[in-house]
């Protein structure tokens, strides 16, 4: 427990007699968190919109003109059977006339048509529109549905945009990950090039490795969680800012963008995590090359 | 305690043989001066005792270490049986005396009330009560090394191995250390001390360990810098 507190305190003792690197450490945290952070939520939003478009990007499913009208509305139980379909709505030939005439109200050709013309109809709705080719065979199969139209192209279009903005995103991720934890490493080796005296005197008087390495350890853990806390902050703000800025702009009309308090505690907790990683890290990889004697 | 059984050992990237078939002993207790002009290999051996590099061939044994095979993690268990003193005393500049000798034994994860008994005792041996609470800069060069003494004293080490002591004093200070030096051995704890002082080695009746082009040229009793020295 003594050992422990101590290699703590040596810990914390450090961050204060090296201000100007525990400074520098925190900075190059905030600021790898606070980019990590920004390309992460605009991800997310970007998701969220294909997402929100997805879901309204519909199929048709005809029914068979010989189906019995109370036949058609039973149907709704084995369409919403089917997986991947998340809700159907049933549209009477009535309705679809209606519809079709409104759609064409200037044209004065349609004004004599007939709902026989229509067919009753179900509107389906997805949960995955990267499975829609599969769903429309499926649905294509029941007894009582003609025809099923969808707009496949659409679909794919969408999902190529999510799988773009996902790999871009994780591989951006990915980079600044990599690359905080370098700049991370280099300057708590700076750090640790001013106390090589410190470190080399330490081995010679037959401290372990791992007595050497924790106080390190525990000053990149405390850097990385400081720097965190920092970067939650500002990314608050700046993301508060920009959300603000959107929602009041004609881009508003057209887009909803996440609240930020609907994100705070899987941001939080991953700056959290990324930042205590990083440091911990950090200072373990700083350290490994003074070890070796 | 210390026993080099036909140690050699070349550098691998220079190719530089720096310790060819050395033989030596140095029983338990003993006060050893090992001398040689500068690149003779003491350094090496220094090296070697300690832990830093591997000989090449031959058999180390120290404190019953075999320092050619030993495993690098036990390599902290031979170090707390040393204590090592530099030329440039390698104080830590931003703690104070007592700080400087207390932290070797926090390393070795000593509890505060052994600290606390152990360093103002082992500062009174080295005559330092009194300078606590001094930063090494505060000190003279003599001091500096007393305090580098106190270190290397304060774990109960079997062995002392002193690389150039006096280096960096004036004639009576260094004196004045190696005096210091010999009451530690008369207290039981072996010294071996590296030095180019003539006149200093010739002032003790010790046992005198001369190497050069990394072979041991002399080994003799009766304190006699008998080696003359080519530089």
């Amino acid at each position: 427990m003594n050992k422990l507190n101590y290699l703590i305190s040596e810990g914390f003792k450090s961050i204060f007699t090296h201000g100007f690197m525990s400074f520098a450490s925190v900075t190059i945290i905030i600021a790898c968190l606070t980019i990590m952070g920004s390309f992460s939520l605009l991800a997310v939003n970007i998701n969220d919109v294909i997402k929100k478009l997805e879901s309204e990007n519909e199929m048709l499913a005809f029914i068979d003109e010989t189906v019995p009208d109370e036949d058609a509305l039973a149907l709704a139980s084995k369409l919403e059977a089917v997986a991947n379909v998340s809700s159907v709505n049933f549209v009477s030939r009535e309705e679809a006339m209606e519809s079709f005439k409104d759609e064409y109200e200037n044209s004065s050709i349609f004004e004599e048509i007939e709902p026989t013309v229509f067919r009753h109809r179900y509107v389906v709705f997805l949960n995955d529109i990267g499975l829609m080719e599969d769903t429309k065979t499926q649905l294509e199969t029941i007894d009582g549905i003609a025809d099923v139209s969808a707009q496949l192209e659409i679909s794919k279009g969408f999902v190529t945009v999510r799988n773009i903005v996902s790999a871009v995103s994780l591989i951006l991720i990915v980079i600044l990950f990599v690359v905080s934890i370098f700049i991370m490493s280099n300057t708590i080796k700076l750090t640790t090039f001013g106390r090589r005296e410190e470190i080399a005197i330490m081995k010679m008087v037959g401290a372990t490795n791992s007595f050497i390495r924790t106080p390190f350890i525990i000053e990149g853990l405390v850097l990385g969680a400081l720097g965190a806390a920092f970067a939650f902050l500002i990314q608050w703000g700046i993301y508060t800012l920009i959300s603000d800025k959107i929602m009041t702009s004609i881009a508003g009309a057209y887009m909803n963008v996440i609240p930020f308090t609907a994100l705070m505690y899987p941001v939080g907790l991953v700056f959290l995590a990324v930042g205590v990683v990083v440091g911990m890290f950090g200072g373990s990889i700083a350290i490994r090359n003074y070890l070796k004697v | 305690m210390v026993l080099l059984n036909n140690v050699s050992m070349v550098y691998e990237n220079s190719g530089t043989v720096a310790a060819n078939c050395i033989d030596f002993e140095i029983g338990e207790g003993e006060f050893v001066f090992l001398v040689g002009p500068s690149g003779s290999g003491k350094t090496t051996i220094i090296k070697m005792l300690t832990g830093e590099v591997r000989p090449t061939d031959g058999d180390i044994f120290v404190n019953e270490f075999n320092l050619r095979t030993i495993k690098p993690r036990k390599l902290p268990m031979l170090r707390r049986t040393l204590g090592v003193i530099f030329q440039d005393f390698r104080l830590i500049d931003d703690k104070t005396v007592y700080e400087n000798v207390a932290f070797a034994m926090r390393v070795v994860g000593a509890s505060k009330k052994e600290i606390d008994k152990r360093v103002p005792y082992v500062l009174e041996l080295v005559g330092l009560e009194g300078r606590e609470g001094r930063l090494p800069q505060e000190l003279s060069g003599g001091e500096q090394q007393r305090v580098a003494i106190a270190r290397a004293l304060v774990n109960s080490p079997n062995l002392i191995i002193a690389d150039e002591p006096t280096g960096n004093l004036d004639p009576v200070k260094s004196l004045e250390l190696m005096l210091l030096l010999e009451k530690i051995n008369e207290l039981g704890t072996t010294v071996l001390v590296v030095t180019h002082e003539k006149e200093l080695v010739n002032s003790f009746s010790k046992r005198v360990i001369a190497i050069d082009g990394g072979c041991v040229v002399n080994d003799g009793m009766g304190g006699y810098y008998c080696y003359e020295i080519n530089e």
